[in-house]
């Protein structure tokens, strides 16, 4: 006997993120989602860009394993949670829940949640999150959107990092934008270097502004 | 990696629903993967046979169907299949969209005794 199902496994997961978004909003905190590959600059970006915020953050860092980058941030005074995968490629929404269980952000605070660096399994889970970064470095070349269609797709804002090295890697600007353009028309691309401070303003207001308005629309 | 968790899932689904129909056993379950998915066929078996085990899917045969994914021009109106090295309409070059189709990983049906 065959038994029609005809169900998306993925659907679930988008349940899970929606209650996840319930409970940020009672919380009265707002999160946003960062993704990138290992070593494109995640921490980095959190580090150079939060002290340029007004709003108070927090972070939680997702990693296979380690409080590396929890310690880092710790000690530079940002206030940021661990959460280890045990070798898992992502975070799921509900590790995200349960971690928000012992980990309490204060109201009006910006929850940043960096995510595990890949940038094929995180596409696939949402955290219930309403701003979604993606970040490139340029030394991972200017063909990620096409590698990597789906991690773009939706992004509120995608970040290229490491211009600095763009002269050392032969990274074609213009392709990587035609790239971005095809997943995005409207998303914002901020050109920027963590070493050396280039484009952090840029982005720290847009980041102020998109949050100012979701305050607005509640 | 992913496919761990989405199996586990995609068990639970199969066994509640062969439950609901009193199955003995469950021979087949038929899955349709979108390429943009990122789920990987053979991770997906290799975690299956594990999980199933003691279950009565175990031993069951899964059958998949690849889901392509497709562009849409917004410039001359076609839509085509997902070429591999840029999102450029193959009739006008024009930069074209993805339409939403090759992100899925449906269990279509089981079959069960």
């Amino acid at each position: 006997m065959e038994i029609e199902i005809g169900r998306d496994l993925f659907a679930h997961e988008a349940e899970l993120a929606a209650a996840n978004r319930r409970l940020f909003k009672e919380k009265g905190i707002t999160a946003l989602n960062l993704l990138a590959a290992p070593g494109a600059g995640k921490t980095s970006l959190i580090r150079k860009t939060v002290p340029l915020l007004k709003y108070s953050v927090a972070v939680i860092e997702g990693d296979p394993a380690s409080s590396v980058d929890t310690d880092l941030l710790n000690s530079l005074g940002i206030t940021a949670f661990q959460i280890n995968t045990e070798g898992g490629c992502h975070l799921e929404a509900s590790m995200v829940a349960k971690a928000l269980e012992s980990f309490q952000p204060k109201p009006g605070t910006l929850l940043i949640i960096e995510n595990v660096g890949n940038l094929i399994c995180t596409a696939a889970f949402p955290l219930g999150e309403s701003i979604r970064m993606v970040m490139v470095g340029a030394s991972e070349g200017d063909d990620k959107p096409f590698k990597y269609p789906d991690i773009f797709q939706g992004a509120d804002a995608v970040i290229l990092n490491k211009i600095d090295l763009k002269p050392y890697v032969d990274f074609d600007s213009e392709r990587f934008r035609r790239g971005i353009r095809a997943l995005g028309d409207q998303v914002p691309i901020f050109e920027v270097s963590c070493k050396t401070g280039e484009g952090l303003a840029e982005l720290a207001e847009w980041l102020e502004q998109r949050v100012d308005q979701l305050w607005k629309e509640g | 990696m992913h496919e761990l968790a989405l199996t586990g899932k995609m068990l639970s689904l199969v066994l509640s629903e062969a439950e609901k129909h009193q199955a003995r056993k469950v021979t087949k379950i038929k899955i349709s993967i979108g390429e943009l998915s990122g789920v990987i066929e053979e991770c997906v078996a290799y975690y299956f046979q594990v999980a199933a085990r003691d279950t009565i899917a175990a031993g069951a045969e899964l059958e998949f169907a690849k889901c392509r994914a497709t562009l849409f021009c917004p410039n001359c109106g076609r839509k085509f299949a997902k070429k591999p090295r840029d999102f450029n309409c193959p009739v006008c070059g024009g930069l074209s969209r993805l339409t939403g189709e090759g992100r899925e990983c449906f269990v279509e049906s089981i079959e069960v005794e």
